[in-house]
Formats: structure tokens, C-alpha cells, sequence
């Protein structure tokens, strides 16, 4: 089990291989389907989003309300194809890191060579688990996005499986034909 | 005729709606207990006891499995011997999702408007019902919180008489392999076959509400069921997509006649998660 923490560096992304189990510590974004689609009018309007984009990881993930006591609540990855439309200009301008479930596209791919960063999956439907691995968690954009807004969250020793590391070699593929029998 | 209070549909329905997201099925726990044993792949055995461990924390602490709490999903059977007092059934039911999904802490996860405005409803209505007469004195309602990947995952095809059971099994395993990691395997695979565009779907969801280990009673679609899942299990998707042995914990088929053109086929994708609960008033 490797220990790494986010914001991501290229010493981290070097030695991360497709398949490998992690256990990320540091700050993550939250942002799924509705802010992506306004991180990217931000930028095309060129304005600034409302974190430092560079080296960063982005969780696709919206949370359940936490109950009183609690930091967060049931938070698990959602299916990251959807926002593949939106995640090679991310690349571009900074992002390293996202954490989501299922395949990414060719167009994902490439960029996660070209830049540099790294795909993980975190296991789905594992809400209640992975909340506990979540220390704070603050809003800080999109409030009005219910659970699509974005949160800024400090985690400790959030268990993630690499995916697609910065060579384009993606564990679902090579997982999958392994496990073949037809 | 039996008068049932308004007031207490909707506590029942608030109860079923925080219960279902809370409590992992049993059946499912076992099933999944059970193809661990069978499983070659690490990573898919790491993963498998890691949901193991996440349905206990929710059960334990009341929260929710899977932060996707799901659309809100209903099948009521009302007796045609009962009489709602003080109230109207379907606004019982809007007013137990509402309260359900806002006390229980549970995501408020659908948009008003599909394409244009796109705004969260913030309650988590309106759910979606539908009602069965039958006959008696009672009302059953089934509940299942929906969840959205793996509904994305799920497909209706209009197949036709000649493509026999083949084309149904190619059909069926092929919508499993693409469907990959994004429903969030291991999954149950609800089918319906027959019936109409509309309802031919409508029996894939049923299909979902039956236990595992338990079969269509008709051995022909019993028989299709074991066959299917056997194939499945093939495909080496796995856990997350990442490989392994485990891609489905159960087939479920149901299945309903058909126009002499036609045999409509709908694969219904559950995830692992695998929420529903049933109450009788």
C-alpha cells in the first residue's frame, strides 16, 4: 500500500503504476455533472475558479447532508464518463489528479499522458466507508447546486486503486482481460 | 371497508425510505459472502470485504450505504376493500419522501426539469408510483431508492420473435460487458421480456425487488437465469470493473405475453448496493 498526498507532484505521479493500491491524504476537491459544466464556462470566460486548479485532485463525488456530529455523509464515487466532455481542459490548465469509478475515453487518456496526472478509482457504493477517511469538508463554490456544490475536503488515508497512471495504462483493461473466460 | 389514516401511510413511507438506505438486504450480504470464496482476482476480494464492512458502518450508525439515495421508487398494491381517511394515497407518498429523505439525511437528487433548468426539487420528489389494484382490505408498498448509474447502465431493445433465446442472451451479456465498471459491479441484472415498449421495462425494475436465490417459478426462465449469470461471470469485469470473477450477484427475468411481432427485451442494471424494502398497512 503506497502513501501519497494531494496536491499531487510529478515525484508521486512518477512512481504511481495502473493498479496499484493507495492511500491519498491532503486536500481534494468535490465536483461532478453540474460544476463541471461551470468550471469550463469559467474558464472560457477567463475568470478564475474558486481554487488553485494546479496539481490538484478532484473527487467526483456528491455527498449525502451529514447528520448532526458527523463531518460529511455517505460519500462515494459517482461514474466518471460523465464528465470526460469536460476533463481534458482541466488537464491543460493544471489539474493532476481525479478519483471517480468506470472507464475514462480515448480523449482522457491522452490527456492524462500529455499533462502528466493520474485517474483513480475509489470503490462505489462504499458511502459510509469512505466518509470516515474524510476529516473536514467546507462549500466552497455552486451552494445553490444542492449536493452538486463544490466542497473543499481534508482526508486522511483514503483507499483509491490506480487506474490510468501518466503512461495511459489503464487497470480496467488489463483487469478485465486478465479475468476473461469467453 | 377498511379506513387507513393518511398520517400513517406517510410515517410508513418516511420509515421505508430512511430503512432501505440504512440496511443493506441480507440476501444480498450472503450472496455477495458466498462469491468471495469463488473469487481469483485480489483486488476484487479487497474490494468485495471493504463493501462488507461499509454496509455494516451504515447499518450501525443509520447512514446511508451509498451517498446516490436514489429516485424514489414505488410499487403499491391497494386493496380494493380500503378507503384512505384525511388524504389522498399519492400525496401520502410524496409526503413520506419528503420527510423521509430531509430527516433521514438522505441526497435530494433529482432536477425538475431534464433538459432546460435542470434545478434540484430540493425534497427529493416527486417519486415515481406505481399502483396496483388488488384484491382485500390492505396496502403493500415497495420501495426502491434508484440509483442513477447503474439506471444509466440499463437499455430497452425491441427484439423480434426470430431472435429466440440467444438473441436475448446476447443482448443481455452484451449490455453487462459495456456497461463495465460504471454501474457498480457486482450487480443484479433485472430483465423483463415481453409485454410492450413501456412494460417490458416497467418487469425488468420488478425483477429487482425479488430475493436472491430465489427464481422465476416458470424452470424454463428459471433455467435462462442460472445461464445467463454463469456467462456473465465470464466476462471478467468484476468488482468496479477491474477486473475479477465476480461481475453479478443474480440474474432475475420476468416476463409477461406478447404481441405475435414482438419480444421486447429490458435489462435493468442494479449496483451492488442493492436498496429495497417492502411494507404491508
Amino acid at each position: 500500500m503506497i502513501k501519497i498526498k494531494s496536491p499531487l507532484d510529478e515525484g508521486t505521479i512518477k512512481v504511481l503504476k495502473a493498479g496499484d493500491f493507495v492511500l491519498l491524504s491532503g486536500i481534494i476537491y468535490t465536483g461532478r455533472d453540474a460544476a463541471h459544466k461551470r468550471f469550463i464556462e469559467i474558464i472560457n470566460k477567463g475568470e478564475k475558479l474558486s481554487f488553485d486548479i494546479k496539481n490538484s485532485v478532484i473527487y467526483y463525488v456528491g455527498p449525502t447532508p451529514p447528520k448532526p456530529g458527523y463531518v460529511i455523509g455517505s460519500c462515494g464515487p459517482t461514474t466518471s464518463y460523465r464528465m470526460d466532455k469536460y476533463t481534458p481542459k482541466l488537464l491543460e490548465i493544471g489539474l493532476k489528479g481525479m478519483i471517480g469509478k468506470g472507464e475514462r475515453n480515448k480523449d482522457v487518456i491522452d490527456a492524462i499522458v500529455k499533462y502528466r496526472g493520474v485517474y483513480f478509482t475509489a470503490i462505489g457504493g462504499a458511502g459510509a466507508f469512505i466518509s470516515k477517511c474524510v476529516k473536514k469538508a467546507d462549500v466552497i463554490a455552486f451552494e445553490d447546486l444542492g449536493p452538486e456544490a463544490v466542497m473543499r475536503l481534508e482526508v486522511e488515508d483514503f483507499p483509491l486503486i490506480v487506474t490510468i497512471d501518466a503512461n495511459g495504462n489503464d487497470f480496467s483493461k488489463i483487469g478485465i482481460e486478465k479475468y476473461r473466460r469467453v | 371497508m377498511r379506513e387507513i389514516e393518511y398520517d400513517l401511510i406517510v410515517e410508513k413511507v418516511k420509515e421505508i425510505c430512511m430503512d432501505a438506505n440504512y440496511n443493506e438486504p441480507d440476501d444480498v450480504i450472503e450472496r455477495m459472502k458466498e462469491f468471495i470464496k469463488k473469487e481469483e482476482s485480489d483486488v476484487a476480494k479487497n474490494i468485495l470485504n471493504v463493501l462488507i464492512e461499509n454496509y455494516r458502518i451504515a447499518k450501525e450508525e443509520k447512514i446511508p450505504v451509498c451517498q446516490d439515495t436514489g429516485f424514489a421508487f414505488f410499487i403499491v398494491e391497494v386493496g380494493e376493500d380500503v378507503k384512505i381517511k384525511n388524504g389522498r394515497i399519492r400525496d401520502a407518498i410524496f409526503e413520506g419522501v419528503r420527510k423521509g429523505y430531509k430527516e433521514g439525511y438522505l441526497r435530494k437528487s433529482i432536477v425538475n426539469d431534464p433538459v432546460f433548468l435542470r434545478k434540484n426539487t430540493g425534497d427529493n420528489t416527486p417519486p415515481v408510483i406505481h399502483f396496483e389494484p388488488v384484491q382485500g382490505d390492505r396496502i403493500k408498498i415497495k420501495f426502491a431508492p434508484k440509483g442513477g448509474g447503474s439506471e444509466n447502465m440499463s437499455e430497452v431493445r425491441m427484439l423480434v420473435p426470430s431472435d429466440g433465446v440467444e438473441g436475448i442472451k446476447r443482448f443481455v451479456i452484451e449490455r453487462v460487458q459495456k456497461s463495465g465498471g460504471n454501474p457498480c459491479p457486482p450487480v443484479i441484472v433485472g430483465v423483463g421480456i415481453g409485454g410492450t415498449f413501456d412494460y417490458v421495462a416497467y418487469l425488468a425494475k420488478k425483477a429487482l425487488f425479488r430475493k436472491i436465490g430465489e427464481h422465476n417459478p416458470d424452470e424454463r426462465y428459471a433455467k435462462l437465469e442460472d445461464e445467463l449469470l454463469d456467462e456473465i461471470n465470464k466476462l471478467g469485469v468484476g468488482p468496479m470493473g477491474l477486473g475479477g470473477r465476480t461481475t453479478a450477484l443474480a440474474v432475475h427475468i420476468e416476463y409477461f405475453p406478447c404481441h405475435i411481432a414482438s419480444m421486447p427485451v429490458a435489462v435493468n442494471m442494479q449496483c451492488h448496493a442493492a436498496r429495497h424494502k417492502e411494507i404491508e398497512i
